[in-house]
């Protein structure tokens, strides 16, 4: 235990220092809450846009810790020896995880003790669903998109696995129920969005705090599946040098 | 009294797909001192010692590492091994103090982070990031990471590359310090004359293959002749009648004495360059140097 803090604590300074990620995990979320909830565009379907794009935004938030960050972070770490030196250390593989896992957590909470009340200054008004939900929501996503981003990580040269997570998580914001309703796109896309771990999380995320998900059942089980596949595949595939 | 090492490899095969980059390479390095392999780029060195490291593994051969298997034995070991990569191994952002207090922190045993920054001559970069440090100051933060575990074997690979002349001392004066407490270390190496300077043993690597391994002074023979440098003018037949053996000129003032370098002949050959008044630019004589032994058991030069 006494390792995985010093490691926890090397990782929280890395992020606390690394200003791009500050600005992916907290700045980002923060000015797509505020500017879409003040500036009525998007087509939410709720008479108040923050009702739909808090539950979104806080899904996007924990995809940027636990996918980009998380994932640009151990990339560059592979590419410049910092694993293989860390693997000659007493530092076991489950202890540096669990690290990394500890430091995605803490940043979580930053996230959503931030977002929470910027959404309830913005007008967003609780109630209507099982906000106890959100956190299991919250480790699934978690699982799954820390599995997609180590996957990535474990697999790609620094500069290729930077540019692959910020494309991917600009699909995923994109196309992922985040900002812009799955019901809003085309027919076609709208089957493959369904199948995403981003609109799981934000499906069953908007159940849980205000009871409007548009099918939480399947995308539970969409979710559950991407966190138990996710971290398999990675675990599988991770190269550490 | 038996030696007892700190490192046995015995046949040790490495490949990469097709190629053979260790080829059934067998050394041994002793407890307790500076055990140099030694070889050009691409001879084998850093696939030999990361084995040893526990990091690659070996297509055959046995390798042993203070009495542990290496692969198997790799927790059992990573509390008692420093090791220094030879490139890397620092995030860029890291700073010098926080980074080594790090490493110093995940060992049961570690050093005292302070003390290690001033001991490899980086108090005054302590607040500086790595990517902010020069060539020689990340080898010697690298090699600060190598001694955070408080090592019983250190593995090394070619810290005073790139190093200037003072960073070179440092490193110099750490590595003997660690072998004479008690540790062993085994470092990789391509500068010849570097390895002569801090190596008790040395084991010299050519394509994949141990050509020679054991003691420094052992490797190294008395030469067979004296080389000097002069005037390209010096008379060359005189000098040889005057000593009585073959002078030969090498080109660009370099002549040979074809005779061992005794203090009779030494003395003769001085005192005839004075009487002629030509300079004595350098001289080589006795046991001749690593360079010499490394080109002649590979026959590189001749």
């Amino acid at each position: 235990m006494r390792r995985v803090l010093v490691q926890f604590r090397a990782e929280t300074m890395l992020v606390v220092r690394n200003g791009e990620q500050l600005l992916l995990t907290l700045a980002i979320p923060v000015m797509l809450l505020t500017f879409f909830s003040l500036v009525d565009v998007l087509p939410s379907g709720t008479q108040d846009p923050e009702d739909f794009l808090l539950p979104g935004v806080i899904a996007l938030a924990v995809m940027s810790t636990a996918m980009v960050s998380l994932g640009i972070a151990t990339g560059f770490e592979r590419s410049y020896s910092v694993l293989k030196r860390l693997g000659a250390t007493p530092l076991t593989r489950g202890e540096l995880v669990a690290a990394k896992a500890l430091s995605v957590a803490v940043v979580e909470v930053l996230q959503v003790a931030v977002l929470v009340p910027l959404g309830l200054l913005l007008g967003w008004e609780p109630g209507g669903g099982n906000i106890a939900l959100v956190v299991p929501a919250v480790v699934l996503g978690t699982a799954a998109f820390t599995g997609i981003g180590l996957a990535l990580a474990g697999n790609l040269r620094g500069e290729i696995n930077l540019a692959a997570q910020n494309g991917l998580y600009l699909v995923l914001l994109l196309l992922g129920g985040m900002v812009i309703p799955v019901s809003s796109l085309p027919a076609p896309l709208r089957t493959v969005a369904e199948l995403l771990p981003s609109s799981a999380l934000a499906d069953v995320v908007r159940d849980a705090l205000t009871g409007a998900g548009t099918r939480p059942g399947a995308s539970w089980v969409v979710l559950a599946v991407w966190a138990a596949a996710a971290p398999a595949v990675a675990a599988r595939t991770f190269r550490w040098d | 009294m038996e030696t007892v090492n700190g490192v046995v490899v015995e046949n040790l095969v490495v490949r990469y797909g097709d190629v053979t980059a260790v080829d059934h390479a067998s050394f041994t390095a002793p407890a307790a001192k500076v055990t140099v392999i030694l070889g050009p780029n691409g001879a084998g060195k850093t696939s030999t010692i990361e084995v040893c490291e526990g990091f690659r593994k070996a297509a055959s051969g046995h390798v042993s590492v203070l009495g542990l298997d290496p692969s198997a034995g790799h927790r059992d070991l990573t509390g008692r091994m420093g090791v220094m990569l030879q490139g890397g191994g620092v995030y860029p952002s890291a700073r010098v103090r926080d980074v080594i207090a790090h490493f110093c922190a995940l060992h049961d045993r570690g050093m005292d982070a302070h003390n290690l920054v001033e001991r490899v001559g980086l108090a005054h970069r302590a607040g500086a990031t790595w990517r902010r440090l020069s060539g020689g100051e990340q080898q010697r933060v690298s090699l600060a990471l190598a001694l955070a575990a408080r090592p019983d074997i250190a593995f090394l690979d070619e810290p005073t590359s790139g190093v200037d002349t003072d960073g070179r001392d440092i490193i110099r004066a750490v590595v003997r310090q660690l072998a004479d407490d008690g540790c062993t270390v085994v470092l990789a190496s391509h500068e010849l004359a570097e390895a002569e300077r801090i190596a008790d043993n040395v084991v010299l690597f050519r394509s994949g293959r141990v050509i020679a391994s054991g003691q420094l002074q052992d490797l190294l023979q008395r030469r067979g002749t004296v080389g000097f440098s002069s005037s390209s003018a010096l008379d060359a037949v005189a000098l040889s009648a005057h000593l009585g053996h073959g002078v030969n000129p090498r080109g660009g003032g370099r002549f040979e004495v074809d005779a061992p370098g005794t203090t009779h002949l030494v003395s003769m050959l001085t005192g005839w360059l004075a009487d002629n008044g030509h300079p004595l630019d350098s001289l080589d004589a006795g046991t001749e140097t690593l360079e010499d032994a490394y080109r002649r058991l590979t026959g590189a030069g001749s």
